[in-house]
């Protein structure tokens, strides 16, 4: 078959909802694409595993204690699945972190603002994967089948992340003016880094038509967001708080809510590494990983002289 | 009532501070399995803590709760043994602490399911499943870095050598002990045997010092106590009295 029939076979299946597995034919682009966008995700996790595990050592509760370092390892373990899907294209777990080490790769800009006090674990859990989960839902049904499949158990941990950093904002709300006043202050300071995650307007976005034709985003960028902001509007009042945009208005015409711009300057700054964090987050998974080194080595010697051994002794 | 009290408290406080030393690790670890692995014991440990604590809380009465005991109690009052406030350092020092501790843990529970007061015994019970896997886990460690390479066999020796002098605290019986019925000192034999066995597979020799540090039953403890409690109560302490 010539490439133009494989492609045309490929576009076949993916709009006739069949998904595209590890060894079917698929053009050098989605695959890089997928490449790309997977290996950006597990490295969110993993990275996204240091804001918060910032405050693990703090935990104000022993059951807070354990909810969060268990959240935190459910995202090592996110990224785990996700760097095997990435496996699945050709390039190896190693290779992938070698990207995000050298700033190849990119990561969710997210994770570069730092998390100051203790409600901001509330209002990552609310607000950041809650937007995180808006794009996760749409990946359950993305094109490429390990993806979609890695996403639904994500999904599941993801949604539950959420109610736990949404009830432990609700419990401040109730607390002490002290405490109220952190809640209000750490929903200040993540609103508009979380309405960032869903990328740059869709009038911008490099990589969405193509994305979209092959399936592997199924709603703009500026779909998600909107989705997201009329969601939130209406937890916020649960908590009694308010949300730091004066723009924001119900709009009868749309049925949605109109919110103000987002500050696409700061948003620039950030992806570019001119962000409050980026330098230490990226720094701290160098370390482990290099501090980590003799670790990983060790074991693998052990390995084969094991299996050195086994040989010896069964010839 | 007062012994079984303060044994109920050391069990916690052993639990909660190796716990909080390994959740150091979580988003630090060599490769992405050993970070969930470590957490993963670390989760544990903070599960046995709450179960110790609320039992303590329960006896005491007055209002206290799992976290009045965990975050409102100072230095002095922490009935930890030493070895286990002892920094992370490398994960050498780590994986060795943790079978140390494991193999300790793990005979002592036995004991414990068997002849402690009831309640005592169903939480060690509960805790013998996680601990036997700790104990596999932490002694499969000991032995690849022991025989992996130069550089983690030297940083295994390394670590033996720091940590052996806080052993002993684990077999040295305090009043709480005896006054409990617990005979920790029965459980040495055993647990070096243990160890020994694992060190020969490692290719490691049994360490000989005359050095002993100890003082953590007492409420007497080394200098990093006060930082681990520092940054763990510094929410309660700085607000107190709330809901978190």
């Amino acid at each position: 078959m010539s490439v133009h029939d494989l492609e045309k076979v490929f576009q076949e299946k993916i709009d006739s909802e069949t998904k595209i597995e590890p060894l079917d034919w698929m053009p050098e682009a989605y695959r890089k694409t997928n490449i790309r966008q997977i290996s950006q995700h597990a490295h969110s996790e993993i990275v996204g595993m240091l804001p918060e595990g910032n405050w693990i050592s703090r935990a104000p509760s022993l059951k807070r204690k354990a909810i969060l370092l268990a959240k935190v390892q459910d995202e090592a373990g996110h990224g785990l699945y996700l760097y095997s899907a990435c496996e699945t294209l050709g390039i190896s777990r190693e290779e992938t972190i070698n990207d995000l080490h050298s700033g190849r790769a990119k990561y969710s800009s997210i994770f570069n603002y730092p998390t100051l006090t203790w409600a901001d674990i509330g209002a990552v859990g609310w607000l950041v994967d809650g937007a995180a989960i808006m794009n996760q839902v749409m990946l359950t049904r993305t094109s490429y089948g390990p993806y979609a499949r890695a996403m639904v158990r994500i999904c599941k941990e993801e949604s539950f992340h959420q109610r736990q950093g949404f009830e432990s904002l609700l419990v401040l709300s109730k607390g002490s003016p002290e405490q109220q006043a952190m809640c209000q202050d750490a929903i200040n300071r993540w609103w508009w880094p979380a309405l960032m995650m869903f990328g740059p307007r869709d009038s911008e976005s490099t990589n969405s038509d193509q994305s979209m034709k092959w399936k592997i985003k199924r709603k703009t960028n500026d779909e998600l967001r909107q989705q997201f902001v009329d969601m939130c509007v209406e937890q916020v009042k649960l908590l009694g708080m308010t949300l730091p945009d004066p723009n924001l208005k119900w709009n009868a015409e749309r049925n949605h809510y109109d919110f103000g711009e987002i500050d696409w300057n700061e948003f620039w700054q950030v992806v570019k590494g001119n962000g409050p964090c980026n330098k230490e987050r990226l720094q701290a998974r160098k370390q482990a990983w290099e501090e980590g080194a003799w670790v990983r080595e060790a074991a693998a010697a052990h390995a084969a002289k094991k299996q050195k051994r086994t040989a010896a002794h069964a010839a | 009532m007062k012994a079984t009290l303060d044994y109920i408290l050391h069990l916690a406080d052993n639990a909660l501070i190796l716990g909080q030393r390994n959740a150091e690790w979580c988003g630090h670890g060599p490769v992405l399995e050993q970070d969930i692995a470590i957490s993963n014991i670390s989760l544990d440990l903070i599960g046995q803590a709450r179960s110790f604590y609320q039992y303590a809380a329960e006896l005491q009465g007055n209002g206290s709760t799992e976290d009045t005991l965990a975050y409102l109690r100072h230095e002095r009052q922490f009935r930890n043994i030493l070895l286990l406030e002892q920094p992370k350092s490398d994960w050498a020092y780590t994986t060795l602490r943790q079978f140390f501790f494991s193999a300790f843990q793990q005979l002592l529970f036995q004991q414990l399911s068997t002849q402690a007061d009831e309640r005592i015994g169903a939480i060690a019970e509960k805790s013998l499943k996680e601990v036997n896997y700790h104990l596999r886990w932490s002694s499969e460690w000991v032995v690849r870095l022991g025989d992996g390479t130069e550089e983690s066999r030297r940083r295994l020796q390394q670590a033996l050598d720091d940590s052996w002098p806080f052993v002993n605290e684990m077999f040295q019986a305090e009043n709480f002990e005896l006054e409990s019925g617990v005979r920790v000192e029965e459980l040495q034999a055993a647990w070096t045997e243990k160890v020994k066995a694992c060190l020969a597979e490692a290719g490691m020799e049994m360490p000989v010092t005359s050095l002993t540090r100890h003082g953590g039953k007492k409420g007497i403890h080394s200098e990093h106590l006060g930082y681990i409690l520092a940054e763990m109560q510094y929410l309660q302490r700085s607000y107190p009295g709330c809901e978190w």
